[in-house]
């Protein structure tokens, strides 16, 4: 490989402690070096604010669902048609683009590392099949467990250890990054046609409770020494009222690990309703910041929703068939033998209904009310409250009030008696912007040992040259100019390589797919154990050894071996 | 020796429990498998072509893979408008340079879903598919119903592995506590074994879907005395037992997507299982034929936004299907090559689109000599998925599994031949 300088750039590195310096960036093989020689690749980025480069800590972006997402639009792929031009693939799609599209508009944004956020173990090849073919990101997928049948008999025989042996297991055998949970205990119900409301229903047949299903698996987290902690949708999910439900769950929550939290809470905005009913409906933002603020074992992502067309796609079946008995437009359902479920609706966020107007504040007045960004994720769950290319204007949004108060002036008129938003005068600076779109997402998913989200010595040479004269822009006033410098970078670096220069593809890359594979003693292997071999082989309907995604279908890939406690 | 836990490349079961054993390179028995898979696992090394052939004046000469894979590519790059067609019976990364070479060549790439399933997916853009993987079938479905197919014959080991025979984890007594009820034009052997048996006049499916519905809602009185030839008595008893079942499944055939109504037929459908959710669990999921049809239509999504029929000519994916299926376009003689992998439609397809197909240069990758060999002026052998050759394929409920390879005979695969042709186009097209 060769060498690379970007100099002059104007660098925040959070996780560094670079606040705005003035510095040049020599990259050899990869990684990030003290310096290279003369024959170096050179990038003036003078004027330019440089980051490290984007993750998404939490989209949609591969596997079943999203392509089902693409196969039942056709109208969604007609939006986002580009033509194939030099190393560029044709592109197709605007809320669920193709795998390419995907890969294109991330790089394009700055984003290096991408997590997908739910993979059903039994259908994980699909995921692994689109990964390979989004060649610009390094990526990992998230793994559901939510309605493990093997984990929830373990929780009812009260046996952590083996629930904790199953995780592991299945997350090496697919190749997956972390724990995902989503409504947990509910898509189990769904196969019957069933939901659960909050964390101490109980789940029918099993008799576990979901409370019980994110302790025990918060614990074979920690057990299992996982680099993430468990990612939770929680139960519930876009009902009014549901806050109390969320705060509850975040109660339940012990300050197990030292380096990262222990759990991180997703989409937030979808779960911070007040209200008893749509007419009720109401912004509970503050009480849940505050029990964010107070409980620095979590971290959440925002789920901002932002107006226009997406395509809403979730494990969580139920609450899928719910929207859609609300939208009337169209409706698929998918759900996983033994393990999990999940539902694709379309759906219009319009500024002129009021409860869409509220969603929009929700998420913000969270970015807002949560006073430290570490805890607090930028993330549209793409494409759910929103395709993430509205990225640039969510930034936008939190650094400046008066966009805000602009905005503010075209949603619905009854809004401002339903959120806090008007209120808060809060406005987020660029180091702040940067811990909510990298540092903090790299910290959360505990990839900060293997490079990501920082710009120090030996780190992963992922790099987004922005073309943002910090000292120049008053982002408060030119918001304007912050949209456009982060919709499209000067420079898109990816493991010390140009990708993207000024929205144009430079490279068909090849990315790395990143795995978790933890290390159990031989005793505690479940794939031995005559019980859940028996379970596996007579109630899937695969057989156990086909289940298991073979090493072929990882191009490049990065195994995180972890030393287990069991 | 023995090979286990193998993968049937047939039908859209992709039954993956199967016991081959081989004596060197013959397949000597073949366990677990249903007739259509043994056939196809013992038959399979046998009637192969021997290396491509090349037309010859009227006869066939021999040509080694260089020279084919080179008239293959020659073809290709000096077309206007080439067609690559079939793409069911192989491997979903044959399938993936296919999309990328027609993308290179501006050209047009169909699977068979045109005239199969493709009805069921224009469906599904409009109304969604409320859809579940066959396990969930086989653990919680108290009632089955089989619409305009014949799994006894079409997918033999449907009904043991997920269905009637099947255990269930939540079913006491699966074969005792499911109820069956079979919807067809004509008895056949699954009709022999249901508990219902629902007689259609042929093209009366929209209205018995509609029927169903209005009674499911409640408005049985709309419902005439019969319908398509259908009581009103059993309509009724039937929209009872959708909606006493705790779980219930539907599954249909190419006898509801290609009878009168085609598309609305499945639409139809798809609206009444989205009707019954409101009272109780019912999914909905079409019998795909071909082993990897399915996956055609999985590949051909993620790489350009739609499952089949994609149009490159205007550099950009373009799908209209009736415009952009290789019927449509080999009707109207509109493509000048046409490569064609996996697939049989010399058996299949109409006369007059045969007609142009023999015409063109058409070149042909497929193991064996078919009703198409004879329209073709090149045919290049190739192995078998899930026999000399290994990839991936998709279930019909969208499971992707890993199509096993438990010989060699020698032969290239179709990802490796696609490969090498695409490689030669490369050379040519790209800047
Ligand atoms: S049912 Fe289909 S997949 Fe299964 S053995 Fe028979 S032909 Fe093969």
């Amino acid at each position: 490989m060769s060498d690379l300088l970007i100099k002059n750039a104007f660098v925040i590195d959070p996780i560094n402690r670079i606040n705005g310096e003035i510095m040049d960036i020599a990259v050899r093989d990869g990684r990030i070096v003290e310096d290279v020689g003369q024959g170096a690749e050179v990038i003036d980025a003078a004027g330019c604010l440089t980051l490290p480069g984007g993750i998404d800590s939490h989209t949609h972006i591969c596997g079943t669902k999203v392509n089902f997402g693409r196969y039942m639009s056709p109208e969604d792929m007609r939006a986002g048609r580009e033509a194939r031009r030099g190393v560029k693939h044709s592109i197709s799609g605007y809320s669920v683009p193709t795998t390419y599209a995907n890969s294109y508009r991330y790089a394009i944004m700055g984003y290096t590392t991408l997590l997908e956020g739910a993979m059903a173990p039994l259908e994980a090849r699909h995921t692994h099949e689109e990964f390979s073919a989004t060649p610009l990101q390094d990526v990992m997928a998230n793994t559901l467990f939510d309605g493990n049948w093997g984990v929830m008999e373990a929780i009812r025989d009260g046996d952590l250890e083996r629930a904790a042996a199953i995780v592991g297991w299945t997350l090496s055998a697919v190749k997956g990054f972390g724990i995902k949970l989503t409504n947990p205990g509910g898509t189990e119900a769904w196969g019957y046609g069933k939901d659960v409301t909050c964390i101490r229903d109980k789940v029918p047949y099993f008799e576990v409770t979901p409370a019980e299903i994110i302790e025990t698996m918060i614990r074979s987290c920690e057990l299992l020494r996982l680099p993430h902690s468990v990612h939770l949708h929680c139960n519930n999910l876009g009902k009014p009222g549901n806050y109390a439900c969320t705060i509850e769950t975040l109660n339940l929550v012990p300050d197990l690990n030292e380096k990262r939290q222990t759990l991180y809470a997703t989409h937030v905005q979808f779960h911070s309703y007040g209200g008893s009913d749509w007419k009720t409906f109401c912004s509970k933002a503050e009480p849940v910041a505050d029990t964010v603020n107070n409980r620095p074992q979590i971290v959440i992502d925002m789920g901002q929703v932002m107006f226009g067309k997406t395509t809403t796609m979730t494990a969580d079946g139920p609450m899928e068939f719910n929207l859609y008995r609300l939208h009337h437009d169209k409706w698929s359902n998918h759900d996983v033998e033994l393990e999990t479920g999940s539902g694709i609706i379309p759906v219009l966020y319009r500024r002129k209904n009021l409860v869409n107007s509220i969603m929009w504040a929700i998420g913000l007045e969270l970015a807002l009310l949560v006073k430290n960004p570490w805890q607090c994720m930028l993330t549209t769950d793409n494409p759910n409250g929103a395709p993430f290319v509205k990225y640039p204007e969510i930034i936008a949004l939190l650094m400046s009030k008066k966009y805000r108060d602009a905005e503010f002036a075209t949603v619905h008129p009854d809004t401002g008696s339903k959120v806090v938003l008007p209120a808060l005068e809060r406005e987020l600076d660029w180091n702040e912007i940067a811990v909510m779109t990298r540092a903090g997402q790299a910290k959360a998913l505990g990839i900060t040992g293997i490079g990501k989200g920082h710009l120090g010595i030996g780190a992963e040479a992922d790099i987004a040259v922005y073309p943002l004269k910090v000292d120049d822009i008053d982002p408060s006033t030119e918001y304007q100019r912050v949209i456009d410098g982060f919709a499209q970078t000067k420079w898109t670096v990816k493991r010390g390589r140009p990708v993207s220069r000024d929205g144009e593809i430079l490279v068909h890359g090849e990315n790395t797919t990143i795995w978790v594979d933890p290390k159990i003693r031989p005793e505690r292997d479940i794939s031995r154990n005559p019980r859940f071999v028996e379970m596996f082989n007579h109630w899937y309907s695969v057989r156990m050894s086909n289940y298991p995604v073979q090493d072929e279908y990882l191009k490049r890939n990065l195994r995180m071996e972890t030393e287990a406690a069991i | 020796m023995i090979h286990r836990d193998m993968i049937c490349p047939f039908c859209g079961c992709l039954c993956d429990d199967l016991v081959i054993t081989t004596e060197g390179n013959e397949v000597v028995q073949v366990d677990n498998a249903c007739t259509l898979g043994t056939h196809k696992l013992m038959g399979a090394w046998k009637n192969r072509l021997k290396n491509p052939i090349m037309r010859n004046g009227g006869g066939w000469r021999d040509a080694s893979y260089e020279e084919a894979i080179e008239y293959a590519a020659g073809v290709l790059l000096d077309a206007d408008r080439p067609l690559l067609y079939g793409w069911s019976s192989t491997q979903g990364e044959a399938q993936g340079l296919g999309v990328s070479m027609a993308e290179l060549l501006g050209g047009v790439i169909d699977s068979t879903t045109s005239v199969c399933h493709g009805p069921s997916i224009l469906a599904i853009q409009e109304v969604g598919h409320p859809g579940c993987t066959l396990g969930q079938v086989k653990n919680r479905a108290d009632l089955v119903i089989y619409w305009a197919c014949n799994p006894t014959e079409a997918h033999p080991r449907h009904m043991s592995r997920y269905t009637t025979y099947a255990d269930g984890f939540f079913l006491e007594n699966a074969f005792r506590d499911r109820k069956l009820i079979v919807v067809d034009v004509r008895k056949s052997e699954t009709t022999s074994i249901a508990d219902e048996f629902v007689k259609v006049k042929p093209g009366g499916d929209y209205a018995v879907f509609a029927a169903l519905r209005a009674i499911v809602r409640g408005r049985a009185d709309v419902v005439p005395d019969t319908v398509a030839g259908v009581t009103k008595e059993q309509l009724v008893r039937i929209g009872e037992m959708c909606k006493e079942a705790k779980f219930g499944a539907l599954f249909f055939g190419v006898g509801l997507t290609m009878a009168p109504g085609k598309y609305k037929n499945i639409r139809n459908a798809i609206e009444l299982v989205d009707e019954l959710n409101r009272y109780t669990k019912w999914t909905l999921t079409p019998l795909r034929g071909h082993y990897n049809v399915h996956g055609s239509n999985e590949v051909f999504t993620w790489m350009t936004g739609y499952p089949y029929a994609v149009d490159f000519s205007r550099q950009i994916a373009f799908y209209n299907p009736g415009e952009t299926t290789a019927v449509d376009i080999l009707a109207r003689k509109e493509c000048d090559a046409c490569l064609i992998v996996a697939s049989d439609p010399g058996a299949h397809f109409p006369k007059a689109c045969l007609e142009h197909l023999a015409k063109i240069p058409t070149v042909l990758i497929d193991p064996m000599h078919t009703v198409t060999t004879p329209l073709c002026r090149c045919q290049i052998p190739t192995a078998v998925n899930g026999i000399d050759a290994g990839g991936t394929a998709y279930r019909m409920d969208g499971v992707p599994i890993h199509v096993k390879k438990f010989m060699d005979l020698g032969y290239p695969s179709d990802t490796e031949v696609i490969g090498r042709i695409f490689e030669q186009i490369k050379e040519v097209k790209h800047p």
